[in-house]
C-alpha cells in the first residue's frame, strides 16, 4: 500500500523536475525530432510513388537485403560469442583479466573509421598473415563484428553477477548436471538481457558506415550496405531518394527500440 | 506549538489521513503512533511540509503554514534512513543548515562543534557517513537538524533502521537530549514500548484516523477500544473481554464464582511468569503472574486453577 | 555452478581467441605499423597543417558539444527521475534514438533542415548564419550522436539516490538551486564523469555524419576521421595510420578514465 502511496505522491517542490522537462523537450525537439520529421516529409514529398520507386530500385533492394543479412548474422555470432565472453569474464580468473574486460570496450571508444583501418591491416592486402578479404562479404560481417562487439558482453554481465548462485546450487543438489543447470537455470535468466543487447547490436549494425566504408569497397550489389547507399544518394544530389531508404531504416531502429523495451519489461516480470 | 485541523489527504484511492486533529504542545514530545499504513508518516510529512494536504490547515509556532515550502517553517526533520549527505563530512553535513543562511565561519564553526559534543560525536567530525554506524549517523542526523535551532523537531522512525540494542540505547539517549533541550517535538513510531517510554503525549493513528490522543498512562490503563487496548500492551481475553494478563488473577483453592481452568504450560521469564491455561470450553488465557505469586501458586502443567471473571476490561 | 576444469580451460581459450583475432591483434598491429616508420615520421606526420587543424577542430568541436551534452544530460536526467507528468515515457525513448539511427540518416536530417535549400536555411542564410558545410553544423552533428550518454549514466544513479537528501536539504532551509547545487550534482559526479567521458569519446570519433555535414573542406572543415579518410584515399596509408594511432591513443586514454571513472561509480 505504502510503494502505491509513494509514486502518486504530490511534490511541494517538483520545480527542478519541471525546469528540467521543459528544457530536455526544447533541446531534443530543436536537435532530434525536428530533423527526424523533415527526412520523413521529405521521403514522401514527391508522393507513395516516388518514395516506392526509390525504396524498390534494384540497388536499393540490394543494399538493404545485403544489410540486414549481414546485421543479423553479426548479431547472431556475437549473441553467441558475447554470452560466451561474459561468462568467463564473471565466472572464470585469470591474470589480465581486468585489463581484458576495459578493452571490451574498446568499439565503443575507438572512432568507426579507425576500426576500419585497424581491420584492414589485418586482414586487407598488406595483411602480415596472408589472409585479405577486404572488398567481399566477409569484410562487411568482420567490421560489424568489431564494432557491435560489446553490446551483448555488457548487456550480458551484470546479469550474470546479480545472479543468484541459490539457485544453481539448488539444482546441483536436486541431481542436474551443469549442461542441464546452464540450459534450465542460467540460460533463461540471462535470455532477457541477450536479446536486449542483441537488439542494440543489430540496430547498430544496421546504420554502420564508418568501419564498413574502407574496408568494404562498396561495391554495388555486393557490398554496399544502405547507410552507404544512402550516402551516394546524398553525394549524387538525390536526397529524395536518400530520405527514401533512411525512412526504412528508420523503421527498423525503431522496431528495434521497442523490441528492447518489451524485453526488459519481459525480463524483469519474474523479479520482486 | 502546532496544530493540525481537519487535515485529509488521498493518494489516488488511497486514503491516508481522514480529517485529523491534533496539537502538539510546546516543549513536549508527541508521539505519533500507529501499525503500517496508519497514516502516521503522512502527517508528519505534512506538518512538515514535505507534503501537500487535500483538506486542512497546518499552524505552527503561531503561523498559518499550510502553503508554505518546508524551508519556511523552522523545523527540523530527522529520516528513518539519515538522509545523510554522502559526500560530505561529519562536519558539513552538520553546518549544512548554517551555511545556507550564510553565517559566519566562526560561528558555523562554534556551534557545529557544540553540537557535535551534544550528542557526542566530537571525535568523528572529519570522517565520512559510510565510516559511521547507522547509530552514529542517526546522531549526527539529530545534530544536523538542530543546528539551525529550529521551533519544531520531526522524527519519521528514527530507531527504525537500527539493531535493537542501538534502539533502546538511542531511545534513552533522545530521552536525555529532550529534557536537555526541550524542542516541540513529534516522533513517528510504530512501536509502542518507544511510545510509552518517550512520548509526554500520544496519537494512536488507525486507518487515517486518530484512535485515541492522551498520555501514555491514560492509553494504557483507559483504552478507547479493543484496538486501542491490544495495540499498546499484551491482552488476554476472557469471556468476551480484554483484560490485561497481569490483571488476569488465578487462585489454588475455588472462590466463588471463579472458573476451574487447567494449566497448559508456564514459562518463567525472570523477573514474571506467564502461566497459559485452558477453560473449560477450550478458551486459551494467558495470566501473568509476580514471581511471589507464582511461588505462592506453585502452577504446573496440568494441575487446576481457579479464573477470576473479569471486572474490568474491554469487549473483544 | 562448478564448470570442470578442461571445460572452463576451453571456454578461457575460445573467448580469448574471439578477443584476440577480432580485436587486440588487429590494434596491436596498427600502433605497429605505425611506429614501424620511426617516431619522427610519426610525429611528422601528424604536425602537418591539415593535421593540426583537424586535431583542432576535432577538441573545439568536442569542447562545445560535450558541455551541452552535460547540461542536457543533468537536466533531463532531473526530468525523467523526479518530474511527474504524461509522456516521461515517451521522453524516455526518445532519448535513445540517437543510439539507434545511423550517422548518414543523421547527416541527411540535419541537411535537410538546415542546408541551404532545407527548412531553416534560408532564413539562416538571410541572417548570415552557415551550419552545413561548416562548423556549427559539425557541432550539431556531433551533439546528435554523442547526447543520450550523459543522460544514460546519470538518470540510474539519480534514481538510486534516492530525494531523501534533497528533502533533507530542504527542511534545512536551501531553496531549489543550493539544494541542485550542494546536494544533487555532488551525488551524482561519476554518473555524470562517466557519461562525460563517453560522450567526449563518440563526439572526438563521429564520422558518419560528419562526413555528410562537413564538406570535408580541408583546413576549414576537416575533423581528424574526415582527415584519416581522405588520407588513405590518397594512398597516404602511413599518413593515415598516423592519424589513427592517435585517435587510437585517445581511445586507451578513454578506456582508462572509463575504468577508473567506473570503479568510482560503482563504490559510491
Amino acid at each position: 500500500m505504502s510503494s502505491i502511496a509513494l509514486n502518486l505522491r504530490t511534490r511541494p517542490s517538483g520545480r527542478p523536475g519541471a525546469l528540467g522537462l521543459g528544457i530536455s523537450t526544447l533541446w531534443l525537439s530543436l536537435i532530434v525530432l525536428l530533423p527526424l520529421a523533415a527526412v520523413v516529409v521529405r521521403s514522401t514529398e514527391g508522393g507513395f510513388d516516388t518514395f516506392w520507386n526509390a525504396v524498390s530500385s534494384r540497388q536499393a533492394v540490394a543494399a538493404l537485403r545485403f544489410t540486414l543479412e549481414v546485421s543479423l548474422l553479426s548479431t547472431l555470432i556475437n549473441a553467441v560469442c558475447g554470452t560466451l565472453i561474459a561468462w568467463v569474464l564473471v565466472r572464470d580468473r585469470f591474470r589480465g583479466k581486468r585489463l581484458v574486460n576495459a578493452l571490451i570496450d574498446l568499439p565503443f571508444a575507438l572512432p568507426t573509421i579507425v576500426a576500419g583501418l585497424t581491420l584492414l591491416a589485418l586482414y586487407g592486402p598488406r595483411s602480415p598473415v596472408g589472409i585479405n578479404v577486404a572488398f567481399t562479404q566477409f569484410a562487411v560481417l568482420l567490421a560489424l563484428l568489431f564494432v557491435t562487439l560489446p553490446f551483448v558482453i555488457r548487456s550480458v554481465q551484470p546479469v550474470l553477477l546479480e545472479l543468484d548462485r541459490d539457485m544453481e546450487e539448488a539444482a546441483a543438489s536436486l541431481g542436474a548436471r551443469p549442461g542441464v543447470i546452464f540450459a534450465r537455470v542460467i540460460m533463461p535468466a540471462l535470455l532477457p538481457a541477450i536479446l536486449s543487447g542483441a537488439a542494440l547490436a543489430f540496430a547498430r549494425g544496421v546504420g554502420e558506415f564508418g568501419s564498413v566504408v574502407l574496408i568494404s569497397g562498396n561495391v554495388p550489389f555486393d557490398t554496399q550496405v544502405a547507410s552507404v547507399f544512402v550516402y551516394k544518394q546524398i553525394e549524387s544530389d538525390n536526397p529524395g531518394g536518400a530520405a527514401a531508404v533512411s525512412v526504412v531504416l528508420l523503421g527498423l531502429s525503431l522496431l528495434v527500440l521497442v523490441a528492447i523495451r518489451t524485453a526488459g519489461a519481459w525480463g524483469s516480470r519474474h523479479e520482486r | 506549538m502546532i496544530a493540525v485541523e481537519h487535515v485529509s489527504k488521498r493518494f489516488g484511492d488511497f486514503v491516508a489521513l481522514d480529517d485529523i486533529s491534533i496539537e502538539a504542545p510546546d516543549g513536549k514530545l508527541t508521539a505519533l503512533l500507529g501499525p503500517s499504513g496508519s497514516g502516521k508518516s503522512t502527517l508528519l510529512r505534512v506538518i512538515a511540509g514535505l507534503e501537500v494536504p487535500d483538506t486542512g490547515t497546518v499552524v505552527v509556532s503561531g503561523q498559518d503554514a499550510t502553503r508554505l515550502p518546508p524551508q519556511k517553517r523552522g523545523i527540523g526533520f530527522v529520516f528513518q534512513h539519515y538522509a545523510a549527505f554522502k559526500h560530505m563530512t561529519l562536519r558539513d553535513n552538520v553546518a549544512f543548515g548554517l551555511k545556507i543562511r550564510k553565517r559566519p565561519k566562526t560561528e558555523v564553526a562554534a556551534k557545529v562543534d557544540e553540537l557535535l559534543h551534544l550528542v557526542g560525536l566530537e571525535g568523528f567530525a572529519d570522517r565520512y557517513p559510510a565510516q559511521l554506524s547507522g547509530g552514529q549517523r542517526q546522531r549526527m542526523a539529530l545534530a544536523r537538524a538542530l543546528a539551525v535551532e529550529p521551533s519544531v523537531l520531526l522524527l519519521d522512525e528514527p530507531f527504525g533502521a537500527l539493531d535493537a540494542n542501538v534502539r533502546a540505547d538511542l531511545r534513552a539517549w533522545l530521552r536525555r537530549m529532550h529534557e536537555q533541550v526541550p524542542v516541540t517535538t513529534v516522533l513517528v513510531t510504530h512501536d509502542q514500548e518507544e511510545a510509552m517510554e518517550l512520548a509526554d503525549r500520544i496519537v494512536l493513528l488507525k486507518d487515517g484516523r486518530i484512535a485515541q490522543v492522551g498520555a501514555p498512562r491514560e492509553l494504557y490503563d483507559q483504552p478507547a477500544d479493543s484496538f486501542v487496548m491490544s495495540f499498546l500492551g499484551r491482552v488476554s481475553k476472557v469471556d468476551g473481554r480484554l483484560v490485561r494478563p497481569h490483571d488476569v488473577a488465578l487462585s489454588d483453592r475455588p472462590e466463588d464464582g471463579w472458573e476451574e481452568a487447567m494449566v497448559q504450560r508456564v514459562v518463567h521469564l525472570g523477573f514474571e511468569v506467564r502461566v497459559e491455561v485452558v477453560r473449560g470450553d477450550g478458551e486459551e488465557v494467558t495470566a501473568q503472574l509476580t514471581r511471589a505469586e507464582a511461588e505462592a501458586l506453585e502452577p504446573h502443567a496440568g494441575s487446576i486453577v481457579w479464573l477470576r471473571p473479569p471486572a474490568s476490561g474491554v469487549s473483544a | 555452478m562448478s564448470v570442470d576444469r578442461p571445460t572452463r580451460i576451453g571456454l578461457r581459450v575460445v573467448a580469448l581467441g574471439y578477443l584476440a583475432v577480432l580485436l587486440l591483434v588487429p590494434v596491436g598491429l596498427v600502433f605497429y605499423r605505425t611506429f614501424e616508420k620511426g617516431l619522427g615520421f610519426v610525429w611528422d606526420s601528424i604536425t602537418t597543417p591539415a593535421a593540426i587543424h583537424a586535431l583542432f577542430l576535432t577538441l573545439e568541436v568536442a569542447a562545445i558539444t560535450v558541455p551541452l551534452n552535460a547540461a542536457f544530460g543533468v537536466l533531463a536526467a532531473l526530468a525523467l527521475v523526479r518530474g511527474r507528468f504524461p509522456g516521461r515515457r515517451l521522453l524516455d525513448a526518445l532519448i535513445d534514438l540517437p543510439f539507434a539511427i545511423s550517422p548518414v540518416v543523421v547527416g541527411l536530417a540535419l541537411l535537410l533542415v538546415f542546408g541551404r535549400t532545407g527548412w531553416l536555411g534560408p532564413a539562416l542564410a538571410d541572417a548570415g548564419i552557415q551550419v552545413i558545410f561548416s562548423v556549427p553544423g559539425i557541432v550539431l552533428a556531433t551533439v546528435f550522436v554523442s547526447m543520450p550518454f550523459v543522460v544514460r549514466e546519470v538518470a540510474p544513479v539519480l534514481k538510486e539516490i534516492g530525494e531523501e537528501q534533497e528533502q533533507a536539504a530542504a527542511t534545512l532551509g536551501a531553496g531549489a538551486w543550493q539544494t541542485f547545487w550542494r546536494v544533487t550534482l555532488p551525488a551524482v559526479r561519476w554518473g555524470l564523469a562517466y557519461g562525460v567521458v563517453l560522450s567526449t569519446a563518440r563526439a572526438i570519433g563521429e564520422f558518419g555524419a560528419v562526413s555528410v555535414v562537413s564538406g570535408k573542406i580541408a583546413g576549414e572543415t576537416e575533423t581528424l576521421t574526415l582527415l584519416v579518410e581522405k588520407r588513405f584515399q590518397n594512398f597516404d596509408l602511413a599518413g593515415a595510420y598516423a592519424a589513427s594511432a592517435l585517435l587510437a591513443l585517445i581511445a586507451l586514454g578513454t578506456l582508462l578514465a572509463m575504468s577508473v571513472i567506473g570503479a568510482r561509480k560503482s563504490e559510491a
